[in-house]
Order: C-alpha cells, then structure tokens, then sequence
C-alpha cells in the first residue's frame, strides 16, 4: 500500500471503549473510569466518543447484564465535560426504545448509531427518523455485516439513508470479515448512496485484521471508522485505535487526533482497566473464524463453566445454527442442550 | 350449530392465517376481509377462500355489518389506526379482539384470565380468577404480542408459586414471519408487551425484547423468560405450575414446547429462574416456524370464541357503543 494511495483522505474517528469495551468489562466500569477516559480522549481530540452499557440505551438486562449505572447517569457525567468531542450512544430497535433515545438526548447524547441486524434495517425507520428530528449526527449501523451479500448490504444500506440516516456503517460484529469482503459492501454501498451519504466501518479483532479492514474501507470509500482505545471490545477487542492510528499517520491520512496522547491513554489508563488481556485467543478466534457474535465470548465462557461443555464447542454450535447479535438467551439454552446430549445435564421433568 | 359471524382487519401475515384458524372453529365464521390494497396477496387469498373483500379499510366494511350480522371483528392492522377501526365497529355493536399493539382494551392471555371453568381442573392459586366475566363484558379486547402470548403464561406460572419482582422476556422470531407492521412499530410491541407482563402475568417489574433472526431455512420462534423471585425459589413448585401451565397452552398451540430449564441460577440480581421455549406453529398459512404468527391468532381465535359462547348461550348481548 503505499502512501500517495489515501494521502490527505480525512476520517472522522469514532472511540467505542466506553460502549464496546463494556462488554469486556462485564459492564462495570464506573462514571468516575468513564469521565476520567472520555476527558483523556477528548483532550487526544478524537472527535466522537461512545458511552454507555455495552449493549446500548435499554441494555440493562438479565439477558446482557446490568451496569454500574443508568446510562443516564454515564451520559450525564461525561458529556460536560468534553471540549470538543460528541458523545454518542448506541440504540438497538427491539431492546432500546424512542423513550430512551430521548433520554439519552436530554442528558447530551448528539450522536447514535441505529443498529439493526444486517439483513432488518427496516426496524429502524421510527427511531432514525425520531434522531434526526432531535438534531442528532445519525448513523444506521447494519451488524453481522458479513451475513449479507454485497448487493444485500447496499440495499439495506438504502433503506437507512431513505429514513434519515447521515452515515450508514458495515459492522463486523463477528470479527469475521477479509479485506475483500469490506471492500465489496463498502463499495456497493458508495455505488448506490447520495455522495453526502458517509460510509463507516466498525470492526472487531477475532482475526487480528481489524487494522487491514479498516484501510480497506477507507480505499473502498469509508470515512468512519470505529474503534477501541487498546482494543477494549467484545470478543478480541474492536480495531486497537491507536495502532490504527499510528497506520494513519504513516500513510497520511487525516484524523485530526494525537498518536502519543492516544498512546498514552491505552497504555496508562485502559490496560490498567481491563480484567482480561482482551486479545486473539482460542475463543475470540473461535468468534471470528466461526463468524459468530464477539458479545457472545463473556456469556459463551459462563455457560460453559456452568454446564460443562467447553466455550469453543458451543460458539461453533451457535455459529453453525446462525444465532445473531441480541440471541445471548440462546447460548444458556445451547449449554444446556449440549449438556443433556453429552450426559452431563438430567432435564427436570 | 348457529355460528358467530367475523371481519378481519388488515390482510397481512395476521388476518390471513385468521382466517384458516376461524374456519376451524365451531362457534366462530370468517365472513368479510378488509384490506387497503385490491392488488394485495391478502385480498385475494380471502376471496379464494371464500370471504367477502372490501379494499376501502373498514369504512368499507361498515355498510355491511348489520346486514350480514357480524358481531366480531379482528383488528391486525397497525396501533395507529385500530382506536378509529374499534370506535367505528363499537358503534354498530361488533366487538373487537384488537391484535395490534395498541391495548385500548384490556389485556388478554387465555390461559391466565381467561381460563375457562368447565373443562379445566382448577388450579390451587388463582388470583385472576374475578377478572374473566369482567372481560367477558367488553366491547374490546387486547391480544398484547405474539411475545406476550408466548411468555406471559409462563411468568405467571412462576407467580402463582411465588411473587416475582422482576420479569424479562426475549422473543426470537424468523425474519420472515415479521410483516411490514410489526417492524415499523417495534417500539409499541415493546411497550405493550412489557406492561402486559406486569399487568396480566403479574410480576412488579416487565421488561420485553424482541429480535429478528434471518437465518435460512428460518429458525422456529423461540422464547426465553427470565423471573427474579423475591425469596429462594420453591423448585419443584415451580416445575410443576410451568408444566401445568404448558398443557394449558398446548390446548390451543399444540406446538408449544418447553426446551430447556426451569433452571435456577444465584445472580447479581437476586434468584434467576429460566425457562426456554419453542412455538412451532400449525403451518396454516406460514410454515410451521412462525410459531408467533399461531400463537397469536389461536389465542384471538380462543379469546374470541369464550365470547362466542356467550352470545350464543344468551349469557351476553353485544350492545352498541355510542360514539362520544
């Protein structure tokens, strides 16, 4: 790849360690932890910043655990408290509701990625439309991006932009995704999207290629990318953002942000956060090659040490029965029927 | 045997397998379908099966209704516009078994309120049992969700061993058995489903979620309910009341199914009990995987014939609903 390539291309970078890196944290990190990263990245100047429960506004659940606090009470505190960064939020139709975009906007939220699985963009169309009629920076968020076909995506991708949508992202919540196949969907997608219409990708590590992935989108017209500040993401982590940054600067383009400072607030502030190395391992590489959800990684290694069955042999299994993002419920249930087939488990009745 | 005459509202995935269910009734007959397409798949499935069609929304339908005598009519168009369908049809004394999620009417889920005495063995606790001729005395009743017909009987079986503070359900349903208006209005399917597990399944606190899978072939609807009782679970009390209540269900959707669990687990938020279920469906007008779809009109159509019944013992008299 050589510089003159991208050089001069601006990307706008989009932090996800704070919502992301929930779920690694089994959603305990504190408002105090929150305000202290948000300010340490606001003052690196990345320009947007998401917060929250790793599963979004309306997360707090049995199903993806409950956090150390409302999602209020995080957007709350961290939102004062940024110079230039927006701090944004994730809402996913079917968990989180307008009542809760609203509320997310009233204690500061200004921008939120409207996910929907890749193949179900028209859940969305209540919610994008109600973000924009508060004024938020809107993007549609298509996960499990690699279960859709180029054309699919493009498509999908359409139906956000007809609702109201600024930026539509191709998200690898699986980790899963080549560079050729982001460049497919990010390509389909600038072929049939208004030139105002911005095109980002979201990656995961599973297969060490959130970096290449990201550049890749880039080359095929992307000019979002999220992150992770030392990778701090379900799974193995989102792309390491500061790594990716480093990749940037090497190659000219544009972001706006400090490498040391992102530097240091991976290396002083997040590590020193983490409870696991969050890193490609057996299981986290189990995600991406099976192409299953990363969120699934926490709740597969519970269920498995519960039951029996070993992490690897149930995330394959959901792979292989296509449960997607939102689906944890299934891998209690997958544990448990595994369990009874391999004689560990008695059903009760 | 005389039969109560019916109109479906809304020829979609709903009205559609209403009809199949309807025909097979033996107090209930589908008479008129209303749509707002004449090109629609709906409409013209409901004439080949031999309803009357009107593409004109149910002000097409109003010139007809004493005419061909009908007493029930099915709402499964959308929360927007089934408070003006019920007003409408009120008026000239149809009453309405509302399937959208807009709840004006309250809350139904057969086998918790509406458990019918005759040819049940009653069960040790039932606190719902008052509210049955209540409901049999209005003009408009609220099929919750698909996910609320599929979960609710369960949470209240827990309850009916124990109180329970908190209650959570996760519906999972095949991309292709959600229509165009379950998916615009995710959100009034949350909201209703949600209350309805405070208020019909009787835990104090009910949250609902729903997800749409894609995968192909389609996976059989699926159902996770979560309780947190306030005191260490009576296990074996709580087995049992699940088991009874299943064959409660299955009186109507022979595929509902238990999977897994009742599992108990200790977490952060108190004593978790998990059931996990699957809806297979009949297969009348979607495949057998939309079990959601079934679970949904066979509880309409179970709601519907308890006041069938009525009419046609003279126990009840459906009277037209001024319009204010």
């Amino acid at each position: 790849m050589s510089e003159s390539n991208l050089k001069g291309r601006k990307v706008i970078l989009h932090d996800m360690c704070l919502r992301d890196g929930m779920h690694a944290k089994r959603e305990q990190i504190s408002v105090e932890q929150m305000v202290k990263v948000a300010t340490a990245l606001d003052d690196a100047g990345v320009p947007y910043i998401q917060v929250t429960h790793g599963a979004g506004m309306g997360g707090n659940s049995l199903q993806h655990g409950f956090a150390l606090h409302s999602n209020e009470d995080y957007i709350r505190a961290v939102a004062p408290k940024m110079r230039q960064a927006k701090v944004s939020v994730l809402l996913i139709p079917g968990l989180g509701t307008m009542r809760e975009l609203k509320s997310a906007y009233d204690c500061g939220a200004r921008s939120v990625h409207v996910a929907t699985h890749c193949t179900e963009a028209d859940t969305a169309p209540q919610h994008i439309a109600f973000c924009r009629e508060l004024g938020m920076d809107t993007t549609g968020f298509l996960m499990m991006a690699h279960l859709n076909d180029a054309k699919g995506i493009a498509a999908q991708g359409k139906l956000m932009e007809s609702y109201g949508a600024h930026t539509v992202y191709v998200t690898d919540s699986a980790g899963y995704m080549l560079p050729q196949d982001v460049k497919d969907r990010i390509g389909a997608l600038r072929d049939v999207l208004k030139p105002e219409t911005e095109i980002g990708f979201h990656g995961h590590h599973n297969m060490g290629m959130g970096i290449a992935n990201s550049i890749a989108a880039i080359e095929a017209g992307a000019s979002r990318i999220d992150g992770s500040v030392a990778g701090l993401g379900a799974g193995a982590g989102n792309t390491p953002l500061e790594v990716f940054l480093a990749v940037c600067d090497r190659m000219g383009i544009e972001t706006g942000v400090d490498l040391f400072k992102l530097m240091d607030v991976a290396e002083d502030i997040i590590v020193p956060m983490m409870d696991h190395m969050v890193r490609v391992d057996r299981d986290s590489l189990t995600l991406g090659f099976a192409g299953v959800y990363s969120t699934f990684l926490l709740h597969a290694k519970r269920a498995a040490e519960r039951f029996g069955v070993p992490a690897r042999d149930v995330l394959v299994e959901l792979g292989r029965k296509k449960m997607i993002g939102g689906q944890e419920d299934m891998i209690i249930d997958t544990a448990m029927t595994m369990a009874k087939q391999r004689g560990l488990l008695k059903d009760v009745a | 045997m005389k039969k109560i005459r019916c109109a479906l509202i809304g020829s979609g995935n709903i009205g559609t397998d209403l009809i199949y269910k309807i025909q097979r009734s033996p107090v209930l007959e589908p008479v008129w379908m209303v749509g707002i397409d004449p090109e629609s798949e709906g409409l013209k499935r409901a004439r080949d099966m031999g309803l009357k069609t009107t593409a004109e929304g149910v002000d097409g339908l109003l010139p007809h209704v004493l005419d061909d005598n009908i007493q029930i009519a099915f709402d499964a168009t959308s929360a927007y516009v089934h408070a003006e369908n019920s007003r409408k049809l009120n008026a000239l004394g149809v009453m309405m078994i509302d399937l959208t999620p807009a709840a004006i009417g309250p809350l139904c889920v057969p086998p918790v309120n509406l458990r019918q005495h005759a040819d049940n063995e009653p069960l040790p606790d039932r606190p719902q049992d008052g509210a049955r001729e209540g409901l049999l005395s209005q003009m408009n009743v609220n099929m919750i969700s698909c996910a609320g017909q599929a979960t609710i009987p369960i949470v209240n079986a827990v309850v009916q061993v124990q109180s329970v503070g908190y209650a959570e359900i996760i519906a999972s349903l095949s991309s292709r058995s959600v229509g165009p208006g379950t998916r615009a209005n995710l959100d009034e399917f949350t909201y209703t489903t949600s209350n309805a597990i405070e208020k019909v399944g009787g835990a104090r606190k009910g949250k609902a979620l729903a997800i749409i899978n894609p995968a192909d072939p389609p996976m059989i609807m699926r159902n996770t309910i979560y309780c947190i009782t306030d005191e260490a679970p009576d296990q074996a009390r709580i087995v049992e009341s699940v088991q009874a209540m299943i064959k409660e269900v299955q009186k109507y959707v022979p595929g509902y199914k238990r999977v897994n669990g009742p599992v108990f687990d200790e977490v952060p938020q108190g004593h978790r009990v998990a059931v996990f279920m699957e809806v297979a469906g009949l297969g009348d007008y979607l495949p057998t995987y939309a079990g959601n779809l079934d679970i949904m009109t066979a509880a309409a159509c179970r709601t519907a014939e308890m006041f069938a019944e009525e009419i046609l013992a003279g126990k009840i008299q459906l009277n037209a609903v001024e319009a204010v």
